[in-house]
């Protein structure tokens, strides 16, 4: 098992670090899946951490100049770590300015990822900042409990209303109630409302716009034969909300949700280089 | 442009019914009085009241008048409520607090009466949102009774004088201590904390004391932790008056002028610290 890749391009750093830092918000530890052409950062229902579930994908060209990576077998050539992404933010943090970063997987004492940042020096030689982050090495046996979900057979599909707003609302929102319900229909509108013996507030967004979904044998649009008013909504943990809408530090290309009623909530993220999908089960 | 709120079922009228454009024009008033979860509405047809009190020592009115809103109306000759305010002001400021420029949230509010929550329709860009609060029983407020008649020192000041003296006060002392006199120094501000005590000094002939009427010498002492809140206020406005009375009792009135230019007023009534003994003052 062997990893080892560079970032020289400061615009890339910035970018993989904006990345490593929206996952940092979403969970405390998560699998950082490393294959030959992507890096998948992975949070799994089966942890416990309140049922979300969390799949970051990013192709490795987009970022790294270097990029060398041999699995755990010829057949497995890929590597599953479990680590904290909050180290690896806070190691990037030290990178604004850097030269380059090199990150590597050793293992003198224990596992590690060894993030060595070169920093611009006024001396001829660099100045290195190495930072060791602890990881946990998963074995192939486990590799099935991190499979990517399956988009679910979801109600209704809606992009999601600009997110600025949306996060100004769901923060005071998460002030007045521990939960929030957000419905939305075929017509483009969405409602997120609370309620509580105190207060109840509902915000309705309006032309939002539903993405166009083929149904499954792709002949037909997902809306067809669908009653396009009706509303399917669910009821969440405001606070995982409020996580995923603080982690967009950059505006997506394109944000979006799937609904199960009463089930589940899957909104889907995608910036030009990075996919982020993040699953919120309902409160029963 | 003012939001269409449903009107009552059965055709009766809301008791107390407002619209405002910038939503900001309540809320920043309100947080300037916002040191206690509840607070108690008072509308008439000049305007709108919310008064918060604490300890029964403390009182802080924000007053906005019925020319602020584009629409005020009120059904009988009073209205009177009690809210969490705090929820009050999360639901104000449901769109963010940031003021960008060209943007505002439209208010307007519905109330019908005795029993019934208080109806808010904010409006942001296209978006809508509606909030209902549960309002409660009012209970009795504190009657100051502090009228021009009755004061004997007063002074005021532009407030940028007072900003940054009242944000640096020594918290760990228990009171502020304020003299006022005909005669030197003519006004002071005392702490007495854990490194010292420290006193501020305004001349009377001061650029930034706009009226200075003191007949009397005195030295009263307020709890620091009731009066401190009063910051906000003071950061928000533009001038400030301070009044006493024979007893003590401490008047601040806040001159605030809100993003269009007009003035509203805030003020804090403050009962004086009574466990001081006069040999210590």
């Amino acid at each position: 098992m062997r990893f080892r890749a560079k970032i020289v391009d400061l615009a890339c750093l910035n970018h993989f670090s904006r990345i490593i830092n929206t996952i940092a918000k979403l969970t405390k530890t998560c699998i950082l899946r490393l294959t030959v052409c992507k890096l998948y950062f992975i949070l799994s229902d089966k942890i416990a951490n309140g049922g979300a579930s969390m799949w970051c994908e990013l192709s490795q060209g987009n970022f790294f100049d270097e990029f060398q990576m041999e699995g755990v077998a010829a057949e497995h050539n890929e590597i599953y770590l479990e680590l904290v992404p909050e180290n690896l933010s806070r190691a990037l943090k030290t990178a604004h300015s850097a030269k380059a970063v090199k990150i590597k997987l050793t293992n003198k004492h224990c596992p590690c990822l060894r993030v060595a940042v070169e920093l611009p020096s006024l001396s001829s030689s660099s100045r290195i900042v190495t930072h060791d982050i602890p990881v946990g090495v998963i074995p192939r046996r486990m590799w099935n409990d991190f499979r990517e979900p399956s988009v679910p057979d979801f109600d209704v599909s809606i992009y999601l209303p600009v997110l600025k707003t949306m996060k100004s609302v769901v923060e005071r929102m998460k002030n007045l109630s521990n939960f929030i319900v957000i419905e939305a229909n075929l017509s483009g509108e969405m409602n997120l409302k609370i309620e509580t013996d105190l207060v109840s507030v509902t915000t309705h967004f309006k032309d939002l716009g539903n993405p166009p979904w083929a149904s499954e044998d792709g002949c037909q649009s997902f809306a067809q034969g669908r009653d396009l008013e009706s509303m399917a909504e669910a009821c969440i943990d405001i606070k995982k909300l409020q996580q995923l809408l603080a982690g967009q530090q950059v505006n997506p290309t394109k944000a979006l949700c799937n609904i199960v009623r009463k089930r589940i909530v899957h909104f889907i993220l995608l910036h030009e280089e990075v996919s982020l999908q993040y699953f919120i089960p309902a409160i029963a | 442009m003012p939001l269409s709120a449903p009107p009552p079922a059965s055709g009766e009228r809301y008791l107390l019914s407002a619209s405002l454009d910038n939503a900001r024009h309540l809320s920043s008033l309100l947080r300037a009085v916002h040191f206690q979860d509840h607070a108690t509405c008072f509308a008439t047809a000049s305007g709108l009241r919310v008064t918060v009190e604490d300890a029964k020592c403390i009182q802080a009115n924000a007053f906005i008048q019925a020319e602020i809103f584009q629409e005020f109306s009120v059904q009988e000759e009073s209205v009177m409520f009690r809210i969490n305010l705090s929820v009050l002001l999360d639901c104000l400021t449901i769109f963010g607090t940031s003021s960008l420029p060209g943007t505002s949230t439209a208010l307007r509010m519905c109330y019908r009466g005795y029993g019934y929550p208080l109806m808010l329709f904010l409006e942001e860009g296209r978006v809508v949102t509606v909030c209902k609060i549960n309002t409660q029983e009012p209970e009795e407020l504190l009657d100051f009774d502090f009228c021009s008649t009755k004061v004997v020192n007063k002074i005021i000041l532009q407030s940028e004088g007072l900003r940054e003296a009242f944000a640096e006060l020594d918290m760990t002392s228990e009171v502020l201590q304020i003299t006022m006199s005909p005669d030197k120094p003519y006004f002071r501000l005392s702490t007495f904390g854990n490194a010292g005590s420290a006193h501020l000094d305004y001349p009377r002939d001061s650029d930034l004391m706009e009226a200075f009427h003191c007949n009397q010498t005195q030295t009263n002492r307020y709890k620091i932790s009731l009066l401190k809140p009063s910051t906000k206020a003071l950061a928000l406005s533009c001038k400030v008056s301070i009044r006493t009375d024979a007893q003590g009792f401490l008047s601040l009135q806040y001159m605030i002028r809100n993003e269009d230019g007009q003035i509203c007023f805030v003020e804090y009534y403050c009962c004086p610290d009574e466990n001081i003994t006069e040999a210590e003052l």
